[in-house]
C-alpha cells in the first residue's frame, strides 16, 4: 500500500477493464514521473469525453450530438436496421463498407450470470423504431457466441411474427468470439451471405 | 505419431528439464515422488489441454513460479511440429505452433494424440458418471478437434441457463412467501431461448456421443476378451436424460439405452426435439431445484459385463480389465477407425496412431493381465511407461530406459 493520493490513483486505474494491479501500479508511477503538460492533456481528454460524448437517442451509438452521424446521414436507408451489442461493433461493421442502413445498439446481450435480462437491453427502443412500418429488414449482428446467439433468438421470436424480414449474419465468423475481432473481409462476407430466420 | 522431444520449464517439480524421446518403448523409472508422472502428464496435456490428475492448471505450475511452459515436438510421418504451451493460472493460456502464436490454445488440438492409462482409470468403472462422460468427450475431441468448440459452448449454455433457473426459483419461492408471483415472469421469458440453445447444442453432443459409443462397442468387446480370460462379454450402452422422470429427475430407461444396440441413424433434429420435449416436461422441477436436469451433462456411458452393470457387480480384477479395455479400445479407434464407419474416421491415414502412455499401471495388475496388456501395447509406434522399480516394466516392453531422480532425467539404456 502506498500513501493517500498514489494509492487512490492505483485503485482507480485498477478498476479499468484489462488493467490488473501490476499494470495499475506501473501506469500510476509513469504518470507521477510524466511531464505535467502530458498529464493535463489526459485529464482534459477524460473530462471532455464525459462532458461532450453522449449516446444517440435513436440508436444508442456514441455521439457528440443528440443524434449520431449515422442516424443524421440522409443517404443511408431507413428500411434496414442492423442490431449490435456495443458501439464498437458499429465501428467494426462500418469498416467493411458493406452496410448502408441504420444501427441499433442494445448495450449488451442477455446474460443471466451477470443478471442481464431483456429489460436491461434497449429492446423497447427498438420496438418503437419499428412501429411506423418504415423498417422492412432487421439484421441481427450480435456476437457469434452463446450469449449473442441467445439474444438473437430472443429478438427473432419477437420480430418474425411482426412480418419483418429478419436475418442473421452468415456463419464463418470465428465461433465463440467477438464481432470486433473478425477481419473486414470475413465480416463483409458474413453480411452478404446473411440468412433469413423464419421461426 | 511419436514425441521426439519434451521440454518443461517450471512445470510441477521441474524448473527445467529436457527429455529427448524415440519411437518404441521408453520406460521412465525412479522411486516415488521423483517426477515420472509429471513428465507423462505434460505429454498428455499437449494432446488434451488437460491433466489426467487435476482439473485446474494451477497445480501444474511449479510452486513459487508464475507460469509454466511445456514444449513438445511431435513427429508424424515426415512432418515434425513444435508445440509450445504457456500456462498462466488465472489468466489466458497461450500457445505457439512452430514458433508462431495461434489464436487460442485449442488450435493445437489434433497435433498430438495420446491414450493414457493411469491408476485413476479404475474409477471409470467404479466411479461416478462424470468420469465416463469425460472419457467420451476427450475421445471425441481427439477424433475430431472441432467438437471442442461445441463442448465449450454447451458448458456456457449450462452455466447461463443454470443461473436463470436459480434466480427464477428464488423469485418463485420469494413470491410464495408474500411477494407477487409475477416476479419470476421476466426470467421465464428468456428460459425458452435457453431451452432452445441447450437443445440445439446438446443434440450435437448427444449424437456425437451415441455414435462414438457405437464405434467403441466392438473394440471394447474385443479388447476385454483379450485382457481378461474371456468370461462374460463387455457390452457398452448409453443412458440419456431424455426420459428423465418427473418424480426424482433421474433418467428412466429410454429406447437409446438398450445395451449393445447401435444408433448410427439417430438424427440431430430428432434429438433436438426430444430434448426440448424433455425440458418442457421437467420445467417445474428444474425451476424448483435451480438445476439443469436435462441434457448430455446428465447422461452416462453404461458398462455391462455378462448382462449385468459392471459397477457394483464386477470383481476388482474384472473392473481393471474393463478399464484397460476402454483405453485399449480408444487406442484402436483412434488408430484404425471402424471398418463400417461412414463418418470419415477411417480416412485418418498414416501416422494417426496415438502415443500410448502407461502411468504406473503394471504395478496394479496381476501377472496375467500384466503380460496380456504388455503384449497388446508392445506393437504401438511409441509407448511411454512409468514405474517405480524396473521389475514393474514387463519384459515384452523392451526399449529405452530413463532414470528419473530428484528432477534429473538420465538415459541409461
Ligand atoms: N506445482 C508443483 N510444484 C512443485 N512440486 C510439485 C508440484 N506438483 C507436484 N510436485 C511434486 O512432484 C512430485 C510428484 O511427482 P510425480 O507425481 O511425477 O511422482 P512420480 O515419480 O510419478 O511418483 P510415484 O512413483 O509415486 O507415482 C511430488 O514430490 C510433488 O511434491
Ligand atoms: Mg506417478
Ligand atoms: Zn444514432
Amino acid at each position: 500500500m502506498y500513501e493517500g493520493a498514489v494509492q487512490d490513483l492505483i485503485d482507480e486505474l485498477g478498476r479499468l477493464p484489462g488493467v490488473g494491479p501490476k499494470s495499475a501500479q506501473r501506469i500510476a508511477f509513469h504518470l507521477l514521473a510524466a511531464d505535467p503538460v502530458d498529464v493535463r492533456r489526459l485529464v482534459d481528454a477524460l473530462t471532455e469525453v464525459k462532458a461532450r460524448v453522449q449516446f444517440c437517442t435513436v440508436c444508442g451509438n456514441v455521439s457528440q450530438e443528440e443524434h449520431c452521424r449515422v442516424c443524421r446521414d440522409p443517404r443511408r436507408s431507413n428500411e434496414v436496421i442492423c442490431v449490435v451489442e456495443e458501439p464498437k461493433d458499429v465501428v467494426a461493421i462500418e469498416r467493411t463498407r458493406e452496410f448502408r442502413g441504420k444501427y441499433h445498439v442494445l448495450g449488451g446481450a442477455i446474460n443471466p450470470i451477470d443478471n442481464v435480462g431483456p429489460d436491461d437491453l434497449r429492446i423497447s427502443e427498438l420496438m418503437s423504431r419499428l412501429a411506423d412500418g418504415t423498417v422492412t429488414e432487421v439484421i441481427l449482428a450480435t456476437d457469434p457466441n452463446v450469449e449473442g446467439e441467445a439474444t438473437s433468438t430472443y429478438l427473432a421470436r419477437l420480430l418474425v411474427p411482426m412480418g419483418l424480414r429478419v436475418t442473421r449474419l452468415a456463419s464463418g465468423l470465428p465461433v465463440g468470439g467477438d464481432l470486433e475481432y473478425a477481419d473486414e473481409v470475413t465480416l463483409g462476407r458474413a453480411f452478404e451471405g446473411r440468412r433469413q430466420i423464419s421461426a | 505419431m511419436h514425441v521426439s522431444h519434451l521440454s518443461l520449464t517450471d512445470y510441477r517439480s521441474y524448473e527445467q528439464v529436457e527429455l529427448p524421446l524415440e519411437p518404441g518403448v521408453s520406460a521412465l523409472v525412479g522411486p516415488n515422488g521423483q517426477g515420472k508422472t509429471n513428465l507423462v502428464e505434460a505429454v498428455g496435456y499437449v494432446a488434451t489441454l488437460g491433466s489426467h490428475r487435476v482439473s485446474s492448471d494451477a497445480a501444474l505450475v511449479r510452486a513459487g513460479a508464475s507460469r509454466a511452459v511445456v514444449r513438445l515436438r511431435a513427429d508424424r510421418n515426415d512432418r515434425s511440429t513444435l508445440v509450445e504451451l504457456e500456462l498462466n493460472p488465472g489468466k489466458a493460456n497461450r500457445a505457439q505452433v512452430n514458433r508462431s502464436p495461434v489464436r487460442r490454445p485449442r488450435d493445437v488440438l489434433g497435433i498430438l494424440r495420446t491414450v493414457l492409462f493411469a491408476p485413476e482409470d479404475l474409477a471409470l468403472v467404479k466411479g461416478d458418471p462424470e468420469g465416463r462422460r469425460r472419457l467420451l468427450d476427450e475421445l471425441a475431441v481427439q477424433v475430431s478437434p472441432r467438437i471442442v468448440a461445441v463442448l465449450s459452448d454447451y458448458d456456457r449454455v449450462l452455466r447461463q441457463r443454470g443461473a436463470l433457473l436459480k434466480s427464477a426459483g428464488a423469485a418463485r419461492r420469494g413470491g410464495r412467501r408474500g411477494g407477487s408471483a409475477e416476479d419470476s415472469a421476466p426470467d421465464l421469458r428468456t428460459l425458452d431461448v435457453w431451452d432452445a440453445k441447450l437443445a440445439q447444442i446438446g443434440a450435437q453432443i448427444l449424437r456425437n456421443r451415441v455414435r462414438l459409443v457405437d464405434q467403441l462397442r466392438p473394440h471394447v468387446a474385443r479388447a476385454y476378451e483379450q485382457v481378461s480370460d474371456g468370461q462374460g462379454a463387455a457390452v457398452l450402452g448409453y443412458r440419456s436424460s431424455l426420459e428423465a422422470s418427473v418424480d426424482d429427475g433421474r433418467p428412466a430407461p429410454s429406447p437409446l439405452d438398450e445395451p449393445g444396440v447401435p444408433h448410427l441413424d439417430v438424427s440431430i433434429e430428432l434429438l433436438e426435439a426430444q430434448l426440448l420435449e424433455a425440458m418442457s416436461r421437467m420445467r417445474r422441477q428444474e425451476i424448483e431445484r435451480g438445476v439443469n436436469l436435462v441434457g448430455p451433462h446428465r447422461d452416462d456411458l453404461l458398462l455391462h459385463l455378462g448382462g449385468m452393470p459392471a459397477k457394483g457387480y464386477a470383481s476388482h480384477g474384472e473392473s481393471w480389465s474393463y478399464a484397460l479395455a476402454l483405453r485399449l479400445a480408444s487406442y484402436e479407434l483412434l488408430t484404425h477407425g471402424t471398418p463400417e464407419d461412414e463418418t470419415g474416421i477411417s480416412g485418418w491415414g498414416d501416422g494417426a496412431e496415438p502415443v500410448l502412455i502407461l502411468d504406473d499401471v503394471f504395478a496394479e495388475l496381476d501377472s496375467r493381465r500384466r503380460g496380456r496388456l504388455a503384449t497388446l501395447v508392445a506393437k504401438a509406434e511409441q509407448v511411454l511407461v512409468t514405474a517405480a522399480v524396473a521389475e514393474d516394466v514387463p519384459e515384452q516392453l523392451d526399449g529405452a530406459r530413463i532414470d528419473v531422480m530428484g528432477g534429473q532425467v538420465t538415459r541409461v539404456r
